[in-house]
């Protein structure tokens, strides 16, 4: 597989969680592609199916969430339609994931070195664990810890630390694609900096394909190629990163953008968007966003937005729908 | 000149560390967290001071010293211009219908078996303002001042039946009911959505010209500041490394770790590359700090001398203090 081909192809993915009130339809036909050794930025509010897509991508979902509808092809290959024993064979070897608290992540009764040994003899049975060890201080070193760190426990690390760790044990089998969810949440600016500085480095050492879901355009804006902007379970938005910051399209895109702060602009006064998210179990008819919608058309409260393709970027808007 | 409503003089917090019982027959040095180290700063009447800093850099703990629900290990706290750090329990009582406070998070800060109109009016019934119908009045004014509309339809909801947004809404409609003149609030919108952010910043602008308030704006995010903070105070392992006028700041922040702070806050614009590389590791334990200058093992300008002394905060112009000998030089 060559850089620019397709890696991951969602099409037209639902994915629903019955609860006790109804339905939430968390996901409501997403298409998305991803191309090998591209940084793809997730973002979106909380609620919006950011994290929901993420896990379902390695059929993570907890129950009762499960995909209801569409296809996820890894290279061809449909993990929707996967067995158990395929998953497992796909899961950290293929596509890692990483988490935003590494603390829930890691077992406090496992030293480093055991999570290490346990990730690569799952894998790879016939290893030894001195073997494991070895590769494991190799991947240390290239995440700049010093390797008699291995010893550690959990507990014994900073914040910033333990998601280094996470990311090198996502690494260890050394998978294409990493899902990253929310890795700097849990962490402060000057730590979330390093740590994005580690992943752009690591991206080209292993040649990744990265998904970077955030709730934070900062901090996809240097590191994506390009970000597709979710709302209320749907795409609103995928463009490449400079035109999608220089000219956003949708009404959603638009209002987000606008409501972040940014140190380095002289913007008096941030933008408010009235309203809040959708209510997923019964979403508002038509476009999904349409309430909140400074543009709001007869058509928006009646129908879904088709896709429209425009200077680059795909939207699903009315706006942009080419007229007969 | 405006007088300062809120002035701190070398407040200081060392949380005993607890030790096992052995290690108590044992040994007798004591350890200390030391969460805020003699830290000074006044805020004027109708001033937003931003008190930056990462986790455990003691901006919670001067916050909470502040309002006396912690009780300091040294140092004063002055309220127009009183001391209010022998105040009794009763005293401190009548004081908190003056000073109030916003947490951060306002699923934890409000009952689930209170109703909202309840919540908002408990203040008024505890400080003895109002109660009955007055206290109902009151109370739905406030909800409509804050953006809770329509007042009366949700003041029998319950937290669970409103959103995010709404519950921080209601957070600050309690702490604003009893007509306080000074707010401490605490990383007040670190757990909302980038849509409600904005909404809550821009309303506790509002209220602030409104009521004539005076904030302590509690944050890690420098970039929030911009909007709602005139003066800012850089918080490093207890100590404040910096603190002046926020456009001075900005401008030209004069320490090193206030100018990687502000380096490191994400920037939506694909175009920016940072300047200064990040330094090494992280804030270190607040019970072992380093010695002298406890930015010195991270620091680029580190100089031998950084190691030795405790600096002190030094003045370089436009009410902008520093605390660091090597760039105040």
């Amino acid at each position: 597989m060559n850089p620019g081909d397709t890696i991951l192809s969602i099409q037209d993915l639902h994915v629903e969680f019955p609860i006790n009130i109804g339905t939430v339809r968390a996901v409501q036909g997403v298409s998305l592609e991803l191309k090998m050794g591209e940084v793809m930025g997730l973002v979106g509010e909380s609620g919006c199916g950011k994290s929901t897509l993420g896990f379902s991508i390695l059929r993570l979902l907890r129950p009762p969430g499960r995909i209801s509808g569409g296809k996820i092809l890894y290279r061809d290959r449909d993990i929707a339609a996967m067995d158990r024993r395929e998953l497992l064979a796909l899961r950290g070897s293929k596509i890692a994931m990483i988490f935003q608290d590494p603390l829930t992540s890691l077992n406090p009764l496992y030293s480093i070195g055991d999570h290490f040994v346990e990730t690569l003899k799952t894998h790879e049975k016939g290893l030894g664990r001195k073997d494991a060890l070895v590769l494991a201080e190799r991947m240390l070193e290239s995440l700049g810890i010093a390797k008699d760190r291995l010893h550690e426990y959990p507990h014994q690390m900073s914040g910033g630390m333990r998601q280094r760790i996470m990311i090198g044990l996502a690494l260890i089998m050394n998978p294409d694609l990493l899902i990253a969810d929310e890795p700097t949440t849990a962490l402060d600016v000057i730590v979330e900096a390093q740590f994005l500085d580690l992943l752009n480095d690591l991206k080209n050492r292993f040649n990744l394909t990265i998904i970077l879901i955030t709730h934070n355009l900062g901090n996809v804006a240097q590191l994506a190629d390009r970000i597709t902007v979710m709302y209320g379970g749907a795409i609103a938005e995928v463009a490449p990163a400079g035109s999608l910051f220089h000219d956003p399209l949708h009404p959603y895109t638009r209002g987000l953008l606008a409501s972040i702060p940014n140190i380095r602009l002289d913007q008096p006064k941030l933008m408010t968007m009235p309203g809040s998210p959708p209510d997923l179990v019964d979403p508002p008819a038509g476009c999904v966003f349409h309430p909140r919608c400074p543009h709001t058309m007869d058509i928006c409260r009646k129908e879904r937005p088709p896709i429209a393709a425009r200077n680059g970027h795909l939207v699903n808007c009315w706006l942009y729908k080419e007229r007969p | 000149m405006t007088e300062d409503l809120i002035r701190v003089e070398n407040l200081t917090m060392h949380f005993p560390l607890q030790k096992g019982f052995m290690a108590n027959l044992f040994t007798r040095e004591k350890k200390f967290v030391r969460a805020v180290d003699g830290v000074s700063f006044a805020i004027r009447k109708g001033e937003v001071l931003g008190l930056v800093g990462e986790s455990g850099s003691g901006k919670t703990t001067t916050g909470r010293l502040i309002l006396r629900l912690l009780k300091q290990t040294s140092g004063e706290v002055f309220y127009r211009s009183k001391s209010i750090t022998a105040y009794s329990s009763g005293e401190m009582e009548c004081l908190r219908e003056k000073m109030q406070v916003i947490f951060q998070d306002p699923y934890a800060s409000l009952s689930p078996r209170m109703s909202i109109g309840d919540a908002i009016s408990h203040p008024l019934r505890i400080h003895g303002v109002a109660d009955g119908t007055k206290a109902r009045e009151l109370t739905l004014a406030m909800m409509e001042k804050v953006g809770l509309s329509p007042a009366s339809f949700l003041y029998r909801k319950y937290p669970h039946q409103v959103s995010g947004g709404q519950r921080q809404r209601v957070v600050i409609a309690r702490a604003l009911v009893t007509n306080p003149d000074f707010v401490v609030a605490d990383e007040p919108i670190a757990m909302a959505d980038v849509s409600v952010r904005s909404m809550i910043l821009e309303l506790m602008v509002k209220l602030k010209e409104e009521f004539d308030l005076t904030y302590l704006f509690i944050t890690h995010d420098l970039a929030t500041c911009k909007y709602i903070c005139d003066h800012l105070a850089i918080m490093y392992l207890g100590k404040i490394v910096e603190i002046g006028p926020l456009q001075e700041i900005f401008r030209n922040p004069v320490h090193p770790y206030t100018a990687t702070l502000l380096d490191a806050v994400p920037v939506p614009d694909p175009k920016f590359r940072r300047t200064h590389p990040m330094p090494k590791g992280e804030i270190p334990s607040p019970i072992n700090p380093p010695s002298g200058c406890s930015f010195h093992p991270r620091c680029a300008y580190a100089e031998p001398a950084c190691s030795l002394t405790v600096p002190e905060l030094v003045d370089v112009g436009m009410e902008h203090r520093v605390a660091c000998p090597v760039k105040a030089r």
